[in-house]
Formats: C-alpha cells, structure tokens, sequence
C-alpha cells in the first residue's frame, strides 16, 4: 500500500513536501479533495488545513481526516489572524483567484511563509503555439481550452518574478518542472511549472 | 437499535439528589429536577466513548431506534445506529429531553412537589444553558468526564455551542447544525407570533389548564407558523405550488389549497403531542438565547478548547448559512480547528432532518476522527 501512495505521488507535492519543515501548521488554500494535504500530514507531521471551494471536495477532505472550510479563497482568508501559520500553500489555484494580488497578500500576512506552485504560460511550447499556430496554448501545465478554462490570470515565470520585485516579496526557493522533472536551464522557457516560496 | 433483549429502547429517567440545588440562570432554584434520557450502544469500561445528542424544539429524548409498540423510530434515527453516522457499534449515544419540555423531563406540566399541581406558569424560565447545566449533570452522573462530541441541530446546535463554551475540558468535539449564535429580531418576532397564537386561545386560561380542554387552537397555529419557517418557498412550491384539495376554487372560507391542509394537519398533529406550555418556555429559551451577551463571539470562543463541525444548508432562512460563517469566522480568529460545510439543499431548515446522506459524510469520519485524537492523546 505504501509502495503504492509512493508511485501515484504527483512530483509537486514531493516538492512541496521537501519545502515545509516537519511539524508546521500549514493552510492550503484551494486544497481540492485533499490530497496534498493528507500527503503533508502523513509525511510531515503537519497541522493542516484547508479552503476549499467545492462541497464534493469537502466530503472527501473529512473522510481523509482534515479540517477543512467552504468557501471562497478570494474572502475566505480574511477570517484568520496574523501569522497563524508557518505556510500558506497555492498550489494550482491562484491563477483561478479573482484578485490574486490582494490573496498572495493576504496570504503573506495570515502565513510567515507563502509557497506557491502556478503552470508557465511562456514554456516554449506555449511560445510555439502562439507564434507559429497563432492560437492560445495548450500545453500539459494549461491544458484547457480558452472558452472552458478556469484559469483567469495567465503568467509566466519571469512576470511573477517581477510582481515579488515590485510587491517586496523575498523568493526563498524556487523550483521549475518540466514532464520529465527538475529543469534549471532556462526555466521561463523550458518549465511547465514552477513552485516558489516567498516571504515577506 | 435496540438496547434490551426485547429489542426496544425504552425512556430513562434520573432525578436529581433530593437537597442537591440546580440554579438557573433566572436564580430560581429548581427542585426536584428530572431528566429523561435514552441511550444507544454500550458504554465503554474507561467511559471515553460517549456522544451527546442535543434535540431541537419540538422533539425529545427519542432519538433512535423503537419503543416498544411503536411503528416509527425516534427523530433521528437516519443518523444514529449500528453503522450509521453515530455508530452504536462504537459509541455510546446519549439524547435527554431539554428542561422546560414535556416529554419526561422537568417543565410546567411537571407536577410542582410543593402544592401537587402542575407548575403551569409557575415553572421558572429556563434558558439554553440551564438546559446545558441540566445535561451535565447527567453526564457527570452517568460517570462520563469527556464526551467525544456533542452534537445538535437548531435549538440543538445552540446548546451544542454552549456546552463547548460551558464545559471546555467535558468536550473533545462539537457539530452544531443549522443553527446560529442568537436569535435575531426575526426570530424572535416569530416566536411571539406563536406564543401569541396560544395565549390568545381562551382554553390557554394563563396557563392553567391541565385540568380542562388545552388551548390546542393555539398551539396548532404556533406550529403551523413555525413550519412556514422550517420549509423554503422552494420545497413549498415543489411539494404543494398553488394545489387545490378538490378540482376547482369553491369561493368560501374551507381549506381550500394543498399546503393549507398540510399546515393544518402539522398544527393538529402536533397538539396531540406536545404541550402548549412547553413551547411558551422552550421558545422563551430561544428568544435568550445570546452567546455575545457577556462579550464578543470571538471573546467568547476564546475559552472553547474542542475541535468544530459546522454545518449549514443552502436554503435555510431561519438560520441561514451566514450565521454559521460567523461562528466559523470567530473560532478562525481564535486559531480553532474548525470544519465549515454548507451543504446544497432545497429542503430550508428542515433540511437538518433530511439530508443525512450528506450529514452522514461529514459526521461520520469527523468522530471518528475526532475519538482517534482522544485515543492518542490517553496513550501518550
């Protein structure tokens, strides 16, 4: 069973796993059914929680033991104090935000640390499509289609770089991934994904 | 759920030692207290393994299974039994009657021992945490020092609140369900609508009346009212729309549409039942009840040390969802561990009663997790 978990375990939460410090209260915002979450707890020791969105993923957080709350990431963050966790996990979800500014800031001042993981809207292939195709991309990292996507904000590497610049965010670490792992030439090109942990 | 070897659950009663007080919070002492209570599942040898179930207005300790006789279960029975989300397999479930009500418990059709009569009117106004303080020393009787979780929906859900706030160090857990933190002005005012209703029935004769016809008129429009509160104009539509009881419109004064003769047959149902009495003072307790009273909710939960299941229904207007998002908001800022559902529902208040599907997903795996920790937390 373990050795099981261990194969189907997605590269992003390995990499999220290896940032967190074992036994630090964590919040992911945008948790989904859980998965990363019950990863985090099981390999971790962490106090975890989540905002989630979605009523079915909600049922399935309970059944795997986590804390978690309905409702929508946009508001939902207001109603914690300052610094209540040691980490504020986005992964996947702060594209999806309505204001993503005012939530990586509000998550920056509910969390002492902040880890982020969005898709890379300037991987080469996407480049490819836009230039030669002259259509939007669809690529492994933004796989959607443009009238069905939930993506609302669309950003690349070096454009969430330069929001830290201006924001005075530090970025602590940061790792790129491709489909075929870690990529450290080039990442704006070459990555699909990229994690961060910020800091204010 | 069964409990004896005939396979009924039956109603127990445990009075309180004659000479020990019970204060409420009117500063009243109430005497001779009597509790009535029922319980499912076997009470573990370190007594660790206990849930209070709290009732809401109109019910009582009847919570699961059958009595002897009986053709339907008691209120939740969906909810509680061998495998089902309070699972009698593993814990031992409590549910007494509040105080003030009249189904065993003390209240004003109780016989006052000082003139053997009825109390009638002459019964002290209790509040959600007299009816708390009186639970507690059912438990402290049954010799339970921590109840895995005390649960309960509306009126339940409040003492549910207020045990969390009363006892920190008795509760491990607490799921208050389509509830809020006080009534508001609405609620109120419906309230008083129906006590209105039933001290407007010359048969209420100031409360005295156990020896004569009840003001069952009265108390059948309190219920009615009350139902239009528990339904949504979307259940209501789809369950009864603009129905007529006979093929066309008859211009005179008889029940005429479908969802009238529902109403009506609630109210009288409901008179068979309950006592009128009763409901003056369980909706009194209500209409109290305040948890900011003393402080701020976030003053308030700062005591609470239990974890929380917080669940509401889409289409509750009586305490609808937002006031459930106020408690979860104040046990955030609080660094509680909070769980907050709202679950899609078209059934309005009433839902609490119906979705237990959904209840179930959520109660189930919190308990157990919740009885987990505990476990945990004694073999350290």
């Amino acid at each position: 069973m373990v050795s099981k978990i261990k194969e189907e375990l997605r590269l992003d939460h390995k990499i999220i796993g290896d940032m967190v410090d074992r036994g630090s209260t964590v919040l992911d915002v945008g948790c989904g059914a859980g998965d990363l979450l019950e990863y985090l707890v099981t390999n971790k020791d962490v106090k975890g929680s989540g905002v989630e969105i979605s009523e079915d993923a909600i049922y399935s957080c309970v059944e795997k033991g986590l804390s978690v709350s309905h409702g929508d990431i946009d508001t939902g963050l207001k109603e914690y104090p300052d610094h209540m966790f040691d980490y504020v996990i986005f992964n996947q979800t702060m594209q999806q935000v309505q204001r993503p500014k005012e939530a990586i800031l509000e998550a920056l001042r509910i969390g002492k640390k902040v880890i982020i993981g969005f898709p890379n809207f300037c991987h080469a292939k996407a480049r490819i499509q836009i230039f030669f195709g002259g259509h939007v991309p669809v690529t492994a990292s933004l796989p959607y289609q443009w009238y069905d996507t939930p993506n609302l904000h669309f950003l690349s590497i070096r454009d969430f770089r330069s929001f830290c610049r201006a924001q005075r965010i530090s970025i602590e670490k940061e790792i790129y991934l491709s489909d075929r792992g870690e990529v450290k030439f080039l990442p704006n090109v070459f990555a699909l994904n990229a994690i961060m942990q910020i800091k204010k | 759920m069964k409990d004896d070897i005939k396979g009924y659950v039956t109603t127990k009663y445990f009075d309180l030692p004659e000479g020990e007080p019970f204060v409420l919070d009117s500063g009243v002492d109430l005497h001779g207290l009597r509790i009535a209570y029922e319980t499912y599942g076997v009470l573990d040898e370190k007594k660790n393994n206990a849930v209070l179930i709290c009732h809401a207005l109109s019910m009582d300790a009847h919570a699961a299974g059958y009595h002897n006789g009986e053709t339907k279960p008691g209120w939740w029975d969906d909810m509680i039994g061998p495998g089902k989300a309070f699972d009698t397999d593993h814990y031992f479930v409590i549910c007494s009657n509040v105080i003030g009500g009249c189904k065993g418990s003390s209240g004003p059709s109780s016989i006052n021992p000082k003139t053997g009569k009825p109390y009638a009117l002459g019964f002290p106004i209790v509040t959600i945490r007299d009816m708390v303080n009186a639970q507690k020393r059912l438990i402290d009787f049954l010799g339970i020092k921590k109840l895995v979780t005390v649960c309960g929906g509306s009126m339940g859900g409040m003492q549910a609140l207020q045990w969390a706030i009363s006892y920190p160090d008795a509760v491990a857990s607490c799921i208050p369900i389509a509830t809020t933190h006080k009534h508001t002005a609405q609620n109120i005012a419906f309230d008083e609508v129906g006590r209105q209703a039933i001290m407007a029935d010359p048969a209420w004769n100031g409360g005295d009346y156990y020896n004569g016809d009840h003001p069952s008129r009265g108390l059948a429009v309190a219920r009615m009212v009350g139902h239009i509160t528990y339904m949504s104009n979307h259940s209501m539509n789809e369950k009864f729309g603009r129905m007529l009881k006979k093929e066309k419109l008859g211009y005179e004064f008889t029940t005429e549409f479908e969802v009238e003769g529902y109403l009506r047959y609630r109210g009288d149902s409901f008179v068979k039942r309950f006592d009128a009495n009763s409901y003056l003072y369980i909706t009194k307790a209500l209409d109290y009840f305040d948890l900011t009273q003393e402080g701020s909710l976030f003053d308030m939960f700062k005591k609470v040390k239990c974890r929380f299941l917080v669940i509401a229904f889409s289409s509750d207007w009586l305490y609808p969802p937002a006031e459930s998002q106020e408690i979860v908001k104040a046990l955030k800022m609080n660094g509680r561990d909070v769980t907050y559902c709202e679950i899609s529902s078209d059934y309005g208040h009433d839902a609490f009663l119906v979705e237990f599907k959904e209840e179930t997903k959520l109660v189930k795996h919190f308990v157990n997790r919740t009885f987990k920790d505990m476990e945990d937390k004694n073999g350290q």
